[in-house]
């Protein structure tokens, strides 16, 4: 296991050097210059003032010194300065992640608590009408773009029914204070349900909103990889000992037809993060995506820079992570072909 | 038996009912400036915000009602499916172009070339699409092209990784051996044997592919980072009744419909294909 982890993280160097330098290409290349940028919200400044702040961000230098020190400021954890909001931009990025980590957690949760089931009865009734109607509405999840069904969801149960909050995370006057930034736990921790009330009406859209595709593919994938345990010999002799159908299913069937769903979704938890960009902008929901949409649109490069970055390693560990788990749940993989 | 005989026509019927869909849009966007009942960019001031079925004061209905311009959002969506669904078709199909070409080079040349192209597609693999496309955006500004060049930055990959791994396992299959023997050259071994063995599963890919252009135009546009207004797109539609949803649903909802139906249609006709061309693919797969 050790020699594989080992292998594995070696394998990840090259691709984090790549995506650093990439990310730093992506920027070095925009058109138009920051500095003027930044001059043109802070009024007439002189030649002298442009200069300094060159030298500040270290924009006089030649590319390849340029990316040396990007890397080495990234081993610090220092992913340079917002040139909006005059502040660190790691800080900014850790002041926006727990909504986005909330939220799409909360949003994986929604997708398996319908996913799973659903793909569980569609397998045991494979070919019924559940069968076919779980297909259908499958392909129709992948189909839909989140951040329409986001607004779709805002004119049916915000504006019409008026029964859930348009935007944001939390109303006012709910008396909770923000510690961990998990809002669900700071509520749970203070005992504030009102809070903890007001936490989830302003979850449930954008949740929803985010989980159509992976609820969808986690059904597709639980569905035809329980039809494939199913058929599995040890399946025959659960069921010729004569134990009932539904142990079968949920201990010996579903139990090992999990394993590939795990990993997959571990990869789709990545895309999901990143997925929410959109959904984030549209509930105004402050996370990193709205964050870096935001930068994007303010030309607030060193802001753009961090939050690709961010998603980008994430991605990355979460994709090594889903590798380590499948190989710590499937000996089969660590002790058979290490290419 | 009858089980079986069952499913296959279940899944022609889905399969044609894609095909139903993506064909009828396909031609309202390609017939769209004759048969659009208005002009997609002139707008009357007189009728703004227009509910749906509201008939205009010379006569002619808004069947899906009209924008804050006074523009009708049927003749927009019609237009705007020329620019969703071209886009969609011309980045897959560059893709296909660069991912079938590299594969099959990769694959069959083997060794230093294909090190290194593996590690440009992990770098490349390691950017959630959507990040990749909007910083990409970010840097270019909006447009067509620019879109074309954002999308097709890394969709080559999905048809590469596809066309290598089958070139792969055909490389000492035994009719190419035996035309290498016969004396073919490399290039004629790779373009004609390989080629004409791994198209069925890189076209089915691709077609499973084009929706999901689709998808990322709109999200590109809706955050003013993809097509410019006031050319309208699928997505520029939406975005555009983003500030209405209070008071004109419809303008940001006709237009998703659109591309909910799109793409469901063509995710069904890539299935059925799938499974008609090349059952060994007909595997889950992942959008990203």
């Amino acid at each position: 296991m050790a020699g594989y982890l080992i292998r594995r993280l070696i394998q990840a160097i090259p691709v984090f050097l790549g995506v650093t330098f990439v990310v730093f290409l992506l920027l070095w290349l925009t058109p138009g210059d920051p500095v003027e940028i930044l001059l043109g919200q802070t009024g007439p400044i002189t030649a002298e003032e442009i200069a300094r702040i060159r030298r500040e961000f270290g924009l006089d230098q030649p590319f390849l010194v340029q990316y040396g020190r990007f890397v080495v400021r990234l081993f610090r954890g220092d992913l340079g300065t917002s040139i909006l909001h005059r502040r660190p931009v790691a800080a900014l990025l850790g002041e926006t992640l727990p909504a986005t980590v909330e939220l799409t957690l909360f949003a994986a949760l929604v997708a398996l608590l319908v996913g799973v089931p659903a793909g569980v009865i569609a397998a045991v009734r494979r070919r019924s009408l559940w069968d076919m109607v779980g297909t259908v509405v499958a392909l129709a999840g992948v189909s839909l773009p989140g951040f329409w069904l986001g607004l779709i969801l805002i004119v049916v149960f915000a504006v019409n029914l008026k029964a859930l909050p348009v935007a944001g995370r939390l109303g006012f006057g709910t008396g909770l204070e923000p510690r961990t930034g998990f809002l669900l736990l700071d509520a749970l921790l203070q005992r504030n349900l009102p809070a903890l009330q007001e936490v989830l009406r302003h979850l449930i859209m954008p949740a929803l909103a985010m989980s159509t595709g992976m609820m969808a593919m986690t059904m597709r994938l639980v569905r035809a990889s329980l039809l494939e345990t199913l058929g599995q010999e040890y399946v025959r002799t659960a069921r010729a000992k004569g134990l009932p159908e539904r142990g079968v299913v949920l201990r010996h069937a579903l139990r090992n037809g999990l394993l590939p769903v795990v990993t997959a979704l571990a990869l789709n938890l990545g895309a999901l993060l990143s997925g929410n960009m959109v959904v984030e902008t549209v509930f105004a929901w402050p996370g990193v995506g709205r964050l870096v949409v935001q930068a994007i649109q303010t030309r607030d490069y060193p802001v753009v820079q961090g939050g690709v970055l961010f998603y980008a390693l994430t991605f990355v560990v979460l994709n090594l992570l889903a590798d380590l788990s499948y190989s710590f749940l499937d000996p089969r993989i660590r002790h058979g072909r290490g290419e | 038996m009858r089980s079986r005989a069952w499913r296959a026509f279940r899944r022609h019927r889905l399969a044609l009912l894609g095909a139903i869909a993506v064909v009828a849009l396909g031609l309202g966007a390609a017939l769209a400036p004759w048969i659009a009942p208005h002009d997609p960019l002139r707008g009357s001031l007189g009728e703004r915000l227009r509910p749906p079925g509201h008939r205009g004061s010379s006569g002619s209905p808004y069947l899906l009602g009209t924008d804050a311009l006074g523009r009708d959002i049927l003749s927009r969506i019609l237009h705007g499916g020329r620019v969703s669904i071209a886009l969609g078709l011309v980045v897959v199909g560059v893709s296909l172009l660069i991912g079938v070409t590299l594969g099959l080079v990769s694959a069959y040349a083997g060794g230093f070339l294909d090190a290194v192209l593996g590690r440009v597609v992990d770098v490349l693999l390691a950017f959630p699409y959507l990040v990749f496309a909007i910083a990409l955006m970010g840097l270019f500004g909006p447009g067509f092209l620019n879109l074309v060049v954002a999308l097709a930055f890394k969709e080559w990959v999905i048809a590469y990784r596809v066309v290598r791994s089958e070139a792969l396992a055909l490389k000492h299959a035994a009719f190419v051996e035996a035309s290498r023997a016969a004396g073919a050259s490399p290039f004629r071994l790779v373009f004609r044997h390989l080629l004409v063995n791994v198209l069925p599963g890189a076209v089915v890919v691709a077609t499973l592919r084009v929706g999901w252009v689709v998808l990322m135009e709109a999200s590109l546009s809706f955050l003013g980072l993809g097509i410019q207004p006031p050319q309208p797109s699928w997505g520029v539609i939406i975005a555009e009744g983003r500030d209405y949803l209070f008071r004109a649903w419809w303008i940001s909802t006709f237009p998703g419909i659109a591309i909910f139906l799109f793409v469901l249609g063509m995710n069904l006709l890539g299935d059925g294909l799938r499974d008609a061309l090349d059952p060994r693919l007909a595997t889950e797969r992942l959008p990203e």
